[in-house]
């Protein structure tokens, strides 16, 4: 008895989240006419034009490219410049290395709200507002304190007679560094990529600040919200549930892929 | 020769991040307290201090206290309903089967539902705030008033009404962040040993007895940072409520928080100095919660 309410209970949870998305799906091939009519009604037939319209007319195939940009060099920076910096923290012993660690630990504590005024026009300063480079940098920047702190406690674990081997073949620091540790350190590496990727991803707040400017530049969250809000004067619905649901399947797809990996590494994250 | 050369190496590995940290990270934070104390409006070149002049603005400022207000209740209820529904969810997938068997294990399917439950997690919060500004439309096209409507009751204007909205919103997090925690207690669980639960299984202890028993006072540790990690998610929600509610909180500023002022006091009314003044006092919010939290909650650990 007690089983099959349990079962009902996951049930129950498990729709509540499937059924909204399924929805989103299914509305973007409906037209206007069903969108507002009976909320739990089929499509009449499947209309692909809307994720023609969502892709083109509504310039989510921009922005995902965009996006795909954006994310692509941020996370290629923070993981390299995050890695090197932890792994120096974490296995070189010199005057300030705590100090340095806490310096970029501390950045975890602090809301993003406090900074932003500010870093609108430190970044307007370096003439890099509405510039993706701008956005590239800031978001390594954002990112550097838990990568860090993840990875500098992953470095600690690696053992050190490999690299000390390494060393007395004569391999430099930097190369005991790229081609010894760093293959070593891989499933760490894994797990906070793909951490980056999604988070960065999904960044709404800083875009909406930095690259408020030009349409062009914008970001897939940026083009998702504000689709929102024109699809009431254009009155296209079935376009807004067609951008909505072409923001979502990849990152379904990189989820279903990577899941293991995602839960391990934000819960392992979350506990240290 | 050897100690120039690694000297040399750690500088080149740190500079870069460090400048990088210290442009964008470190520099803007030193500055939001200094211009927290001006009266800047982002476009003159000096900056004219008015001493603490935007705090004592705040004091009689209605929208802020307005804003705090939603971050008290944010803050009582967004912690407790999560962590409620996923210890609930946890215990069932690691421990709801019973002990069949060798040892104990969750229900049939557990880790499908884990799969499913985390997906929420990884959505960007924008796209779920539109999402959801469908499901939660005030007629019978919304998701839920459709199945209101189909059950014969009236539909409900769920961000309309102002006693409402917050509430709705609130759901949504709800919805959003039961997953991770489900997989963050699933761990902790994990690492409870195995025959505690089979010794208290022995002497007979029910299911109930097993979680408020055993698995409760040694997830503590856990569930304590959960409840702070979700504290501090509730002095955040701009994305959701930015796009569900409106730039304005909607309806009559009845979901606005603090992070939606300070955008909007920043970047549309130009005060940057009085929005770097709320930034404060939302900085010394979210610390002076975090420490309170863990001091008050603070307790001698449970040694396994």
């Amino acid at each position: 008895m007690l089983g099959a309410l349990s079962h009902v209970a996951l049930l129950v949870w498990a729709l509540l989240i499937v059924l909204p998305l399924l929805w989103t799906f299914l509305a973007s091939f409906k037209n206007n006419t069903e969108i507002f009519g009976d909320a739990l009604q089929l499509p009449a037939e499947l209309r692909f034009g809307s994720w023609g319209r969502a892709w083109g007319k509504a310039h989510i195939g921009q922005y995902m490219l965009n996006t795909v940009i954006v994310v692509l060099f941020s996370t290629l920076g923070t993981m390299l410049f995050g890695s090197m910096a932890a792994y120096v923290l974490a296995r070189y012993r010199f005057f300030g290395n705590r100090a340095i660690y806490y310096f970029f630990v501390a950045g975890m504590a602090f809301p993003v709200f406090l900074a932003l005024g500010p870093l609108f026009f430190v970044v307007k300063r370096l003439g890099l507002l509405y510039t993706h480079v701008g956005i590239v940098l800031v978001y390594i920047a954002y990112s550097l304190p838990f990568t860090i702190f993840f990875l500098a406690a992953f470095f600690r674990t690696l053992p050190e007679t490999v690299a000390e081997a390494a060393r007395i073949d004569g391999a430099s620091h930097t190369r005991t560094f790229f081609q010894i540790m760093l293959p070593m350190a891989r499933p760490g590496l894994i797990s906070i990529t793909i951490f980056n990727v999604l988070g960065q991803w999904n960044q709404y707040l800083l875009p909406l600040v930095l690259l408020a400017r030009d349409q062009d530049d914008w970001v897939i969250t940026q083009g998702i919200a504000n689709i929102s809000t024109l699809a009431g004067y254009e009155a296209d619905w079935p376009g807004l549930f067609a951008a909505v649901s072409m923001a979502i399947l990849p990152v379904l797809v990189v989820y279903i892929v990577f899941q293991r990996q995602i839960q391990s590494g934000l819960g392992a994250g979350a506990l240290k | 020769m050897e100690r120039l050369r690694k000297y040399g190496f750690i500088a080149g590995f740190l500079v870069v991040p460090v400048a990088l940290y210290s442009v964008f990270v470190i520099s803007p934070y030193v500055q939001a307290f200094q211009i927290s104390l001006t009266d800047w409006n982002g476009i003159s070149s000096r900056l004219n201090y008015v001493g603490l002049d935007n705090f004592g603005g705040l004091f009689e400022d209605e929208v802020f206290w307005r804003a705090l207000r939603n971050h008290g209740i944010l803050l009582l209820v967004l912690p407790l309903a999560t962590i409620v529904i996923a210890l609930f969810f946890s215990f069932l997938l690691n421990l709801g089967g019973g002990s069949r068997g060798a040892g104990m294990r969750g229900v049939w399917g557990s880790t499908f539902y884990r799969v499913v439950f985390f997906f929420p997690q990884v959505l960007a919060v924008a796209v779920v705030g539109v999402l959801f500004k469908a499901v939660y439309r005030p007629d019978e096209s919304g998701v839920v008033n459709g199945v209101l409507v189909k059950l014969g009751l009236d539909p409900v204007g769920w961000l309309i009404e102002p006693d409402l909205a917050l509430w709705s919103i609130m759901a949504v997090m709800v919805w959003q962040a039961v997953g991770f925690f489900v997989v963050l207690f699933s761990a902790g669980m994990a690492a409870i040993p195995k025959d505690y639960f089979e010794a208290a299984a022995l002497d007979g202890a029910g299911r109930f007895r097993l979680f408020f028993s055993i698995t409760l006072p040694l997830l503590r540790d856990t569930v304590q940072v959960g409840w702070v990690y979700l504290g501090i998610a509730a002095f955040d929600g701009f994305a959701l409520i930015q796009v569900l509610a409106g730039d304005k909180g909607e309806p009559d500023g009845a979901t606005t928080v603090l992070p939606v002022e300070i955008w909007k006091t920043a970047f549309s009314y130009s005060k940057v100095g009085y929005a770097s003044a709320m930034g404060v006092a939302l900085f010394f919010l979210t610390v002076t919660f975090a420490v309170l939290t863990l001091r008050t909650t603070r307790r001698e650990r449970i040694e396994l």
